[in-house]
């Protein structure tokens, strides 16, 4: 199992676009490595024949009649907005990624 | 005087019909319980007017999105965020004339076994404030207990409505996979996640159910269901009851709780039943594994949407968007969802996605097969549904694996999609005790008959001793 350093972890929050704290970073690190020691149990079992289940129930796919409904209204769609302009959501410039 | 602390919605519905009360004066009583005990059990993180009419109040766990009423789901994130839509299940209850009186405490996004991981501090178990309520529906639970609501809802991703039922003494329904609508609802682990009710008695959780369930054009993983049967008979002859040898015999049971769910067991025989061992070899190991894979996997993605773009909180000091994003899921998002996000991102990353996620949903496999193969032998398991009864406030909250480790027994079959009920079978040192009783899926008339008949076998008064 591999560790989880602490340039991975970066990595990974960076991924997940989460900017953690250095006093967070410390109390992740150890407490990421523990939570993956333990789940990696999963890996004891030798399933290879063994299909995948993503889904609890045995259904099938069911296509609903192409029928356009009311949607939200603008005004409703933007009513949580923490920032808008005109009848946009209002966000900053966009940095690199 | 309306008794809120023993009245079940059944009972208050024949007080209705008889015009005995009126709809305002069951409403305001419910107000009242709240303005007296609230303040210390924080059950609630908003509380309603009342809307009007003769129907039925109900707590709703606050990640079930209300329209015009705040939907926090326990985070800071979500602060001052007002729906625009019902969720299907709160627009069923509308239909069905139930008043909402408020949205219930939850651990943030519903992910937790105590409701301490709540961004607006824990809610208290009525029995004993020093203890926990369990999680994450700690809130409806314990205020169905401490009559503060007649019934409530909760929602369960791997134990989140039976294991506080069980921690607070009450009567808990985990509805099989893909019975009720999770529209509206938001969303935590999706192939996990489901609605279902708290209530007094059996009755009354069966009554709820048959409001909410149901196939709604909006939830695409929702089916067909069995038309509900509300409990009645008080034997259970005729029943095979399989008792897993590794979920009522794990070291970390406590002896009160086996105890207390043993005796239950001893009542299934004297009902009529036909009682015998069966054997879950892996569900348990690798149950807790299992889930703590699938669910924060399922967690990164979902948790995706919150980006302080289009609701909820945005940081105020970002220069540019990348640091507007990770700025606003810093300072928004609690210590667990950033444990959860973490793993799951790692567990779904390149490399990393066939030895975790994918072993993890094969391992899903092994355990519903294991699930299917006892129900060729019996029509309901019987374990406890914790292992301990409600622990003290900070507990847990220092380890993550001890808190997880509380969902011990409820995970398994929360895996393998299948229906879970949670009935209070007895006391240890004065705290409530419940067992867990798991069905076949859509097997809910199986499950709601024989807690009907054990609850009245058992006779379990779900008053807090300190509150009679």
């Amino acid at each position: 199992m591999p560790e989880i350093s602490r340039e991975l972890l970066l990595h990974v929050a960076h991924l997940a676009r989460l900017e953690l704290r250095e006093d967070e970073l410390a109390r992740l690190e150890v407490q990421l490595n523990d939570i993956l020691a333990a789940v990696s149990k999963v890996a004891e079992l030798d399933l290879d024949d063994v299909p995948p289940t993503s889904h609890p129930l045995d259904v099938v796919n069911v296509w609903e009649a192409d029928e356009p409904r009311p949607c939200l209204s603008v005004e409703d769609a933007l009513a949580n907005a923490p920032d808008r302009e005109g009848d946009f959501f209002r966000v900053p410039p966009g940095g690199s990624s | 005087m309306i008794d809120t602390l023993r009245l079940t919605a059944e009972g208050a519905k024949k007080l209705l019909d008889a015009n005995e009360i009126s709809g305002r004066e069951l409403f305001a009583a419910y107000l009242d319980a709240i303005g007296e005990r609230d303040p210390e059990l924080h059950c609630y993180l908003h509380v309603c007017d009342d809307p009007g009419g003769d129907g039925i109040p109900i707590a709703v766990k606050d990640v079930i999105g209300t329209k015009g009423i705040p939907t926090t789901a326990g985070s800071k994130i979500l602060q001052g965020y007002v729906p625009v839509y019902d969720s299907t299940v709160a627009a069923r209850c509308k239909e069905h004339g139930l008043r909402f009186l408020g949205k219930t405490n939850t651990d943030e996004f519903a992910m937790g076994s105590s409701t301490e991981n709540s961004a607006y501090g824990p809610s208290r178990n009525p029995w004993d404030p020093r203890r926990v309520p369990g999680g994450s529906g700690g809130g409806s639970a314990a205020a169905v207990s401490a009559g503060l609501a007649p019934w409530a809802l909760g929602s369960d991703t791997g134990g989140s409505i039976k294991q506080p039922s069980a921690l607070c003494g009450n009567v808990g329904l985990r509805p099989t996979y893909g019975t009720v609508s999770r529209y509206g609802i938001v969303a935590f682990a999706s192939s996990l996640d489901q609605v279902g009710p708290v209530a007094k008695t059996v009755r009354d959780c069966a009554f709820l159910y048959s409001v909410v369930a149901g196939r709604d054009p909006c939830d695409s993983t929702t089916v067909d269901v069995p038309e509900v049967t509300l409990p009645e008979g008080e034997d259970l002859r005729g029943l095979r009851v399989g008792i897993p040898v590794e979920l009522n015999e794990h070291e970390a049971i406590e002896p009160g709780v086996r105890e207390a769910v043993a005796h239950a067991i001893e009542l299934c025989r004297q009902l009529g039943a036909e009682v015998g061992e069966c054997s879950l070899p892996r569900s348990v190991d690798f149950g807790l594994p299992c889930y703590y894979l699938i669910a924060p996997a399922e967690a990164s993605s979902n948790l995706a949407r919150y980006d302080g773009v289009r609701y909820g909180y945005r940081s105020p000091h970002s220069e540019d968007r990348l640091a507007m994003y990770k700025n606003t899921r810093d300072e928004g998002f609690g210590d667990e969802p950033k444990r959860r996000i973490l793993v799951g991102t790692y567990a779904l990353s390149a490399g990393y996605y066939d030895a975790y996620y994918g072993q993890a949903q094969k391992v899903r496999t092994v355990i519903a097969r294991e699930h299917a193969q006892a129900f060729e032998r019996f029509d309901v398991l019987v374990t406890p549904t914790s292992p301990s009864v409600a622990f003290e406030l900070g507990g847990r909250t220092a380890d993550p694996l001890a808190m997880y480790a509380s969902d011990l027994l409820t995970i398994p079959s929360c895996m393998a999609g299948l229906p879970g009920l949670n009935v209070p079978c007895g006391l240890s040192e004065g705290l409530p005790v419940g067992l867990q009783l798991i069905g076949p899926q859509f097997s809910e008339n199986t499950l709601f008959r024989v807690g009907h008949a054990l609850e009245q076998a058992i006779g379990f008064d779900v008053v807090p001793e300190r509150l009679r």
